[in-house]
């Protein structure tokens, strides 16, 4: 897999934007940013309403995602870009939802929106009408998602990539700093995990490094890419643009999300827990 | 769109005596603008980001501690430091 596979720039996209094979998709943590505007042609998918089980802390089933793709306009043969704020955290997060259920071809794009806006693109704010599709989702890859168990067993045999701000990482933060503090889990990490922050994968316009960059970033924090990977965060979705780093750009296998991420194995009774900074 | 609004956004209903807050806006000629604020820690490393909204504003719960903001809008980037502390929030004016 080459990195144009996974990965298209802003020219790209404003080259197939009227291409029908092609669904720009907007995932926004911000998930009223569509609202206001978009890249032309682009739908949403709300990563709380759409993506979410609306009662238990899962994600929607099998037959969920084919009804939200479906009522999207979004076939199996398409070619699915995702693009978000946050230097394209809940788009990487939507991407892995994608791969989970099969679908084949789903890129980023580049910088996401933000890079968009800095470049002064063109945005809307009229919304498309796609006529519906008749989606067919696979059943989830369990190759790339990891449980609460998977991180126990990792610890001090895998891989163990804590994507989260150094403050969060050592326990002085308990969110990301734009968010309020105030949690129920305890603070710290697990132990045996590297401190790698997301955001050292990309540049401040939110492109991602290239590949040399990437690799040594991770030699440099020891991480023996030859063995398996569990990156977590928070609540899955900045570790999720870690494993795309990972296994669709340096195309490293067996490497797993772990989408309870702190929010869960914080709140877990007895597991063993690390406080301090990345040694 | 309505003009500049000093300080930062409405603290109604945040409990300003537990977090620890650094918050305001950002402005170009006294006019609000759309960009991106970034938080950067002690070391320079990055915290979060978050898009102003229209009137310019922005805001983190951070830390104790001395911190840097990186304002990013089309054509210019720029820094500030901050010492923020908890229960006194702390406000910085960014002109671009």
């Amino acid at each position: 897999m080459s990195r144009s596979d996974v990965l298209v720039d802003a020219d790209w996209v404003q080259d197939h934007i009227d291409d029908p094979k092609v669904v720009i998709v907007e995932v926004d943590e911000d998930t009223s940013a569509y609202e206001k505007n978009h890249i032309r042609n682009a739908v949403r998918i709300d990563w709380q309403k759409d993506l979410q089980d609306p009662v238990r802390r899962d994600f929607v089933d099998q037959e969920g995602f084919e009804k939200l793709l479906s009522a999207n306009g979004i076939a199996n043969d398409h070619t699915v870009v995702l693009y978000g704020g946050n230097n394209n955290w809940f788009a990487s997060y939507a991407y892995w939802y994608f791969k989970l259920y099969g679908h084949q071809d789903v890129r980023l794009l580049d910088g996401g929106r933000k890079k968009w806006e800095l470049d002064a693109r063109e945005l809307v704010s009229e919304v498309p009408e796609r006529p519906a599709t008749e989606y067919k989702a696979q059943p989830q890859d369990a190759s790339i998602r990891a449980f609460r168990d998977d991180v126990l067993e990792a610890i001090g045999t895998k891989n163990l990539v804590d994507v989260r701000s150094p403050d969060e990482f050592s326990g002085k933060l308990l969110a990301p700093a734009h968010l309020p503090q105030e949690q129920s889990q305890r603070p710290g990490h697990v132990p045996t995990a590297r401190n790698i922050p997301w955001s050292k994968n990309a540049n401040d316009d939110g492109t991602f490094k290239s590949d040399e960059e990437l690799k040594a970033l991770y030699e440099a924090e020891k991480v023996d890419l030859s063995k398996d990977t569990v990156a977590y965060c928070r609540i899955g979705e900045r570790s999720a643009l870690t494993w795309f780093v990972l296994h669709e750009l340096l195309g490293v296998e067996n490497v797993k999300n772990y989408d309870g991420s702190w929010t869960e194995y914080g709140s877990l009774v007895g597991v063993p827990i690390e406080l301090g900074a990345n040694s | 769109m309505c003009g500049a609004k000093a300080g930062g956004p409405d603290l109604a209903g945040i409990d300003t005596a537990k977090e620890t807050i650094i918050q305001g806006s950002l402005t170009r000629d006294g006019e609000p603008v759309n960009g991106y604020v970034r938080l950067l820690d002690g070391t320079g490393e990055f915290t979060a980001e978050v898009p102003t909204s229209a009137t310019g504003q922005f805001r983190f719960f951070a830390a104790p501690g001395t911190w840097t903001l990186r304002a990013l809008v089309p054509g210019a980037t720029v820094d500030r430091a901050v010492v923020a502390q908890q229960g006194s929030v702390a406000e910085v004016a960014i002109a671009v």
